[in-house]
């Protein structure tokens, strides 16, 4: 049934492309992500723990051993629920979208069905095939729909969001070319009979095979994962995209780069962790060099975040630092920080999602301005009351205060991380507290700003009902998972106990 | 049950944002959840069982296993102090804030939603579950401050926060690794590994900690302590109280300094000392400094304000000091002799009886503050006054009361507390507490120069009409002054509430 959510979005993109007005396309569009979300629900409801679901496996090209092969463990229904949500809020959330309403959701379905392809994939070569058509859409959804800074208007604009978008694509198929390299070699290693995951998974590379393309997968897919350096696509590509495909780049498209760290990289070749043998600047493995990486983007993109100036960019770069927490996650290479990682990958989605909204949709919309200093006197906090709340809750979410998902996926990181690198600690937790700072500081100046009320202030028009609906589905999932964690540390956990993950889990490392 | 308290207040606060669109009833429903709130926590008061040792009221139920979440509430004598000092002092608030037409619906409900957070804090036993309370309560807090005070209110509000949010990150990671070392988070159960001295060991083994294990335990409470010192103020990190309780309404420094800096001597009581015993013993020098510190500096800075909410704001650090000078001097390392564990437990019991004493003055006097202001349209100088003793004589005698309270007059409830600290802390560590008689000196000249100079010398002409106290702020008043006289006259009332949990403590502390 799991496989459905692919193809019901990928039909959805048809149906809302083909249907003759604006209205039908949105509620065909909803319709879709719906129903999407509410298979990945029921999927929940009927699971085993522990279990690995095949939902399809058919021969596609028998003399290259690829195979069309889906399949689902607690992690991939994790990121399959996300992706539901997300798709489902952004929906909401681009209700408004009046120019070319029917090509917009039929690419936004596009993009959700190939994110329901990567995650429930279990063949690498098919795993890869959605991951690229999942770049496609992105590119044109910017590219139209995109948003630009104040004050560029016509020309200027379409070429800021082009620079955005082609930035995007260029990131991303630089980031797939690393990984295509790194694919076929593995294919070709392992006697080129099969690509699915079953068999690469316990197939004997040598360590020494393991140890040259397990960084280059690992970064191929963290360049997606927005990895400092190579995350600056992330900023100006969740800025100047429209609410809708913010939300989604940061809270599913990123996913999908720490899924395929995770899912192709350190299952497939966990020995790329071991030792070197010999130290280079200290590091000792390419494990230490990658936390190192994952710290500097939390620390980094927290203090660059601190300083901006657009109120998107902020949210862009927080982005930035909140992945940092999932590469550092990974990076322990223990239960409870991989467990934290796959939680906070949902968590951010969520929490980002929500963020988007806020700023793209229910201020941006409505002022059409992100600059923090013009959105200061409007007094928003007195204009538009529900989207000060939501951004105060979702700002307490992603400061990772206790009560909601960012706070349990972020704890069992950093315990994680206390056992695994004690050394970053201090510096996760300075990230952490600058983390707090810029979310405060952006919250206080779009919000809480001083000045007289500027004379449009009665003038924004309220807050719509798909835009509550949205927040509200946000809301919720972030504080279920909050004050429930079993809820997913139940799928996750037993997954990464599966002997797909055994590799990584009898390293030199323990 | 005492879920149903914890959940009470918030469900008010619910109560107060949907229904209170006018002002008169928010404040309305306000008051009968607060005044609910303060019965039901008499009623803990009253249904504790003093001689019985441990937890009671106690509730367990597993939450999230996996990650060591469980939901433990109960409360021992601290426990229940603090629950009735944070119902009387939000009751107190309450009152206060009632004339105030600034406060409207919103205002209301932060106050209820901290109330929540605050009896959270004092009842919960399990870090995680503890920890939601802790950080939520700041919510409620930074927006009381931020939407409601002086002109400087916005860099207060986020230096309050941003302080507090610091302490909170040290304090989290430490508990992260006492986690990983032991497998706990349950207060209880982790000061019985600490007082057991299995602590280090566990945590050196399980943590993969190559380095010396000491320093590593040395690390970890200077994280947490961290976390409480912010809270409470301690000296060098009380930068953010002065400006911070001075620039918030005087109704919302009622919270802050009555019931909210009690939560970090809450944790100094229930973390610091039972489960990092001898840690706190190793350092005890450092922290003994630290604690002079907090007592005398402030007392001198206090002389020097100009304005009433910074010299009281100053002064409420200095009466904080004494607490933490209580609670370290309880920590020195005296063997098995039943001489010193005798003093310990005077010094303990006085620091109890201190928090509950200077919840009570303090928002007393931020209380009259309130009141003042009011009248003098927001001025608040020491030296714009004069002679108001003449002119508002009921209001000076009222206010001269509760600041004699908390100079330490003998007969009122600043008294016995400082007393019993004073007295048990000096045959433990001399010199700190020779030191520390400074501050109280000098408490005694900034408080006596306050009331010269407002209430005493020649009438300002500028105030010559200003009314005096009403009939029903007289009445709200009269049960406050009350209580301070009852505490003064007969502290047992306090102390024979907490014996049994102050001699566990010391104790726990002797190894």
């Amino acid at each position: 049934m799991l496989a459905w959510t692919i193809y019901i979005s990928a039909l959805g993109a048809l149906a809302s492309r083909l249907s003759p007005s604006k209205a039908l396309a949105r509620v065909v569009a909803l319709l879709t992500a719906l129903i999407g979300l509410g298979i990945g629900i029921a999927t929940l409801l009927h699971w085993t723990p522990g279990e690995l679901l095949t939902i399809a496996n058919h021969p596609w090209i028998p003399q290259l051993g690829l195979s069309y092969h889906l399949a689902a463990d607690g992690i991939s229904l994790t990121l399959v629920l996300l992706t539901g949500i997300a798709a489902t809020a952004g929906i909401l959330f681009s209700w408004n979208i009046e120019k070319r309403t029917q090509e917009f959701f039929a690419f936004y379905l596009v993009l959700i069905a190939g994110v329901y392809g990567v995650f429930l994939s279990f063949d690498l070569f098919l795993l890869f095939v959605f991951y690229e058509i999942a770049i496609i859409p992105k590119y044109f959804l910017i590219a139209i729909w995109g948003s630009a800074k104040r004050g560029a208007t016509g020309a200027d604009a379409g070429s800021q969001r082009e620079y955005a978008a082609m930035k995007l694509a260029l990131y991303s198929f630089a980031g797939s070319a690393l990984v295509l390299a790194g694919m076929a070699a593995a294919w070709a290693a392992s006697g080129g009979h099969s690509m699915s995951f079953e068999v690469l998974a316990h197939y004997p590379f040598s360590a020494h095979f393991q140890l040259w393309v397990f960084p280059m997968v690992f970064v191929g897919f963290a360049v997606l994962a927005g990895m400092w350096p190579f995350h600056t696509w992330a900023p100006t590509g969740h800025a100047a995209a429209p609410t809708a495909a913010s939300m989604l780049l940061a809270g599913v498209v990123m996913k999908l780069g720490a899924y395929g760290c995770l899912r192709v990289a350190m299952m497939l070749f966990p020995r790329g962790l071991d030792p070197w043998g010999f130290h280079v600047l200290g590091f000792g493995s390419w494990r230490d060099v990658f936390a190192v990486l994952a710290v500097i983007g939390i620390v980094y993109g927290a203090t660059v975040a601190l300083v901006q100036r657009d109120f998107k960019f902020v949210i862009g770069y927080s982005s930035v630092s909140h992945m940092g927490f999932v590469l550092l996650g990974l990076m322990t290479l223990t239960q409870i920080g991989l467990d934290g990682a796959v939680l906070q990958m949902f968590s951010h989605g969520v929490i980002a999602g929500l963020l988007f909204a806020v700023v793209g949709r229910m201020v941006y919309d409505r002022t059409h301005t992100r600059e923090l200093g013009e959105l200061g006197p409007m007094r928003l906090a007195h204009a538009i009351p529900f989207a000060a709340v939501t951004f105060i809750l979702a700002g307490m979410a992603s400061i990772g205060l206790p009560g909601f998902s960012g706070f349990v996926a972020e704890f069992q990181v950093l315990m994680g991380t206390w056992r695994a690198l004690p050394g970053l600690i201090a510096f996760a937790g300075i990230g952490i507290v600058v983390g707090i700072a810029f979310t405060w500081r952006a919250l206080t100046k779009a919000f809480f700003g001083e000045g007289t009320p500027a004379a449009h202030e009665h003038a924004l028009p309220p807050i719509t009902i798909p835009e509550k609906l949205g927040s509200l589905l946000l809301l919720s999932a972030t504080l279920i998972v909050g004050l429930y964690p079993s809820i997913l540390t139940n799928l996750i956990l037993p997954a990464l106990n599966s002997p797909l993950f055994e590799g990584l889990s009898t390293g030199a490392w323990r | 049950m005492i879920t149903l308290l914890t959940l009470l207040p918030l469900v008010g606060g619910l109560l107060v944002l949907l229904l209170g669109h006018e002002r008169a009833l928010a404040r309305l429903i306000a008051m009968l959840f607060g005044v609910g709130a303060l019965v039901i926590a008499c009623f803990f008061w009253i249904g504790y069982e003093p001689a019985y040792p441990g937890m009671q009221f106690e509730v367990i139920h597993q939450w999230a296993p996996s990650l060591g979440m469980t939901y433990h509430v109960g409360v021992d004598g601290l426990g229940v102090l603090m629950l009735v000092l944070s119902a009387l002092v939000v009751t107190m608030s309450l009152a206060a804030s009632w004339g105030n037409e600034k406060h409207g619906r919103l205002y209301f409900a932060l106050v209820l939603f901290l109330e929540c957070g605050l009896f959270g804090t004092f009842t919960a036993l399990n870090f995680v579950h503890w920890f939601i309370y802790w950080e939520l309560s700041l919510i409620p807090a930074f927006f009381l401050v931020r939407l409601w005070g002086g002109p400087q209110r916005a860099r207060a509000a986020t230096q309050f926060f941003l302080y507090t949010m610091v302490g909170s990150v040290a304090l989290l990671l430490a508990f992260l690794a006492l986690f990983l070392g032991t497998g706990q988070f349950d207060f209880v159960q982790l000061a019985q590994l600490g007082q057991t001295n299995q602590l280090t060991a566990a945590l050196a083994q399980n943590l993969h900690w190559t380095g010396n294990p000491q320093t590593l335990m040395l690390l970890i409470f200077w994280g947490a302590f961290l976390g409480f010192a912010v809270k409470t103020a301690v000296i060098p990190f009380h930068t953010w109280l002065p400006l911070a309780y001075s620039e918030a309404s005087s109704e919302t420094t009622m919270l802050l300094t009555g019931a909210m800096s009690k939560m970090g001597v809450y944790g100094f009581l229930r973390i610091l000392l039972p489960i990092f015993p001898q840690q706190m013993q190793q350092e005890l020098k450092p922290l003994l400094w630290m604690a002079v510190a907090t007592i005398v500096l402030p007392a001198f800075a206090a002389w020097a304000q100009k304005d009433l909410k910074r010299t009281f704001a100053y002064s409420s650090i200095n009466h904080l000091g004494y607490c933490v000078l209580g609670i370290c001097v309880a920590a020195r390392f005296t063997g098995a002799d039943p001489g010193m564990a005798h003093e310990k437990a005077a010094a303990l019991t006085g620091v109890l009886l201190q928090m509950f004493s200077h919840g009570l003055t303090a928002s007393a006097l931020f209380w009259f503050i309130a009141l003042l202001e009011r009248r003098s349209g927001g001025v608040r100088g020491i030296d714009d006054f004069g002679g108001l003793r003449r002119v508002v004589p009921v209001f000076s005698g009222l206010m001269g009361i509760a600041i004699f309270a908390s100079l330490g007059l003998p007969g009122l409830n600043g008294f016995p507390g400082e007393f019993l600290i004073f007295k048990g802390a000096f045959p433990l560590v001399p010199w700190a507490t020779a030191v520390s008689v400074l501050g109280l000196l000098m408490t005694a000249v900034f408080l006596l120069t306050v009331i010269q100079k407002v209430f005493s010398g020649p009438v300002n002409p500028r105030w010559a009409a200003m009314p005096d106290l009403t009939v029903r702020e007289r009445l709200v008043l009269l049960p406050v002054i009350g209580v301070m006289f009852l505490i003064g006259l007969y502290p047992q009332i306090i102390t024979g509430m907490v014996h049994v949990t102050v001699a566990q403590w010391v104790a726990g502390v002797r190894f």
